[in-house]
């Protein structure tokens, strides 16, 4: 990506790497933090209040970026539009779910709802294959975010940009909500001591429910972002999932602030490798997880062992 | 409208179960408003079961709840508090992840006539000083103790069901807990008190039930407490 922008560049070294392969796998590094810090973000939001293990979290990203693909196909709505449209159809889609089939298992084991969102991911994922094949579909950048800067020692795509800061953004705005504001307090209370806050007069079923269907909006909007980066493809969530749930382990389950923490720590550690010892670069995630789950098990944000 | 002489409170038949485990066995009793009226018994003679049942927390309950004339036994619990009935229980219910301000502020205000903080603050003046503590359950006993009666006193709730407010404090605590009860009660509201500890409960109550194995066996009024002392020593194992 930067090989081209990179002969405009002045290039120097660092431990015997070139400036641009250390930026630009730097900025790939923030790029995929980006993706896992929003979707442990979601599954962190989700496991909180439910205390369901999201396995359609990946299905669920996957369908965020084909109903923006759709609505841009079939509809002509554009990226802007289906940033916004394509998180709140796959959101309600979420709020179907928990209404039909989750909300019965809230008093049963973890592993019923993992098996039951790990059916329902698969299904999703081979309707999706069914329908569009597995080759993946193209998805354009927009317009307003072609073209890129030029930062003296890299270069930088505008929309790559944009998915970073769009990220930090919604992460920020998720956990200042939570952790700051009195919707927030009800839902921390909530995850603590349903029985007792409903019986304040608030509604904690229709909290879920909606929690359930924000943290899905949340997987869905992250798809719509990797639409124009990655290929629009039925195993696209599939691949990703696998990482974020480590990501999740490593900052401890259900603690917020530690999703988004380490869901960009782990993704510049991932680019970093990649530059250091690229052998590594797929496994060191889960190498560290096996680290933390010796040294912490709780996580490193968790707060219950 | 009731008139003066419906109960604010009725309850009548009321059954409950945890589980498998049958817990109440047709309890029948009432509360007039204004009174203070405590439910006395043993442990496990199903007292926490009764609040717990009207507030609509247990697994299963039949039989009949009736809060100002409306039957609440088939009503969710969130729409019993929101017909003004607040629960504080027995473990007090502080929550650890909210600071001591956001705990205060949690209950939503359900009916106009609550009190406003400054009048919770004059009450428990303690509350004010550990208002910027980060973690509720920082507190000390007796301070969570306030913290947990201090946010129901907000919502506007005619009906205060206190399940043992008295439980593991000190002395002076405890003090300042029946001086509040009865300030409460002289400004109008309501309570239903669970206590092992009649001698305090003696300082507050205008009507005693006794309740063993699930089910009310005796009442009396404060003023035939002396009268019935024997009894009491006798159903409480005391």
């Amino acid at each position: 990506m930067c090989d081209v922008a990179g002969n405009r560049n002045r290039v120097f070294e660092i431990f015997g790497i070139p400036s641009t392969a250390l930026f630009g796998q730097l900025l790939i590094g923030l790029i995929n933090g980006s993706f896992y810090a929003l979707l442990s973000l979601g599954l962190a939001v989700i496991f909180g209040m439910l205390n369901i293990i999201n396995f359609s979290h990946g299905a669920q990203y996957m369908l965020g970026a084909f109903v923006a693909y759709l609505l841009l196909q079939y509809s002509g709505l554009g990226y802007w539009p289906a940033l916004i449209v394509a998180p709140l159809i796959v959101g309600i889609t979420g709020v179907i779910v928990e209404r039909l089939f989750l909300q019965w298992l809230y008093k049963l084991d973890h592993l019923y709802g993992l098996l039951l969102t790990f059916g329902l991911a698969l299904i999703i994922e081979g309707v999706a294959r069914n329908q569009f094949g597995s080759a993946g579909l193209p998805y354009t950048l927009p317009d307003s975010l072609r073209g890129g800067q030029n930062l003296g020692f890299m270069f930088l795509p505008n929309y790559r940009a944009w998915v970073i800061v769009a990220s930090l953004t919604i992460c920020i705005g998720t956990w200042f909500v939570i952790e700051r504001t009195r919707l927030g307090a009800n839902l921390r209370a909530a995850t603590e001591n349903p029985t007792l806050v409903r019986a304040f007069g608030i509604n904690v079923p229709r909290m879920i429910t909606l929690t359930y269907g924000f943290g899905v909006a949340l997987a869905a909007f992250a798809g719509v972002m990797a639409a124009p980066i990655y290929n629009v493809s039925p195993q696209m969530g599939s691949e990703l999932i696998i990482v974020v749930f480590a990501v999740v382990v490593i900052g401890g389950m259900g603690s917020i602030l530690g999703a988004i923490v380490t869901g960009f720590g782990l993704g510049v550690i991932e680019g970093l490798t990649k530059v250091f010892f690229p052998e590594a670069s797929n496994t060191v995630i889960f190498v560290i997880m096996a680290i933390v789950l010796l040294v912490r098990p709780a996580g490193l944000f968790g707060r219950r062992a | 409208m009731l008139d003066a002489r419906t109960p604010l409170l009725t309850i009548d038949d009321l059954q409950a179960w945890y589980g498998e485990s049958h817990i109440l066995h047709g309890v029948k009793f009432d509360v007039h408003e204004g009174e203070v009226v405590t439910l006395l018994g043993r442990n496990g003679a199903g007292k926490t079961t009764t609040l717990k049942s009207i507030m609509g927390i247990v697994g299963h309950r039949t039989g009949s709840v009736r809060f100002e004339g409306r039957e609440m036994i088939d009503s969710a619990s969130e729409h019993i508090a929101r017909a003004g009935i607040a629960f504080c229980p027995e473990e007090r219910g502080v929550f650890a992840s909210l600071s001591v301000e956001e705990n205060l502020l949690l209950p939503p205000v359900v009916k106009p006539g609550g009190l406003s903080l400054d009048q919770v603050f004059e009450l428990f003046p303690n509350l004010k000083e550990r208002l910027g503590s980060s973690q509720g359950t920082k507190l000390s006993g007796g301070e969570q103790q306030m913290l947990a009666i201090g946010r129901i006193l907000r919502t506007g709730a005619r009906l205060l069901l206190l399940d043992e407010p008295t439980e593991g404090l000190a002395p002076v605590i405890i003090q300042q807990i029946g001086k509040t009860i009865r300030s409460l009660k002289e400004q109008g509201f309501t309570i239903l008190l669970v206590e092992q500890n009649f001698r305090f409960a003696s300082t507050v109550a205008d009507r005693y039930y006794v309740m063993e194995h699930g089910r009310i066996i005796d009442q009396f009024a404060n003023a035939e407490l002396d009268a019935n002392v024997e009894k009491l020593h006798d159903y409480l194992g005391v």
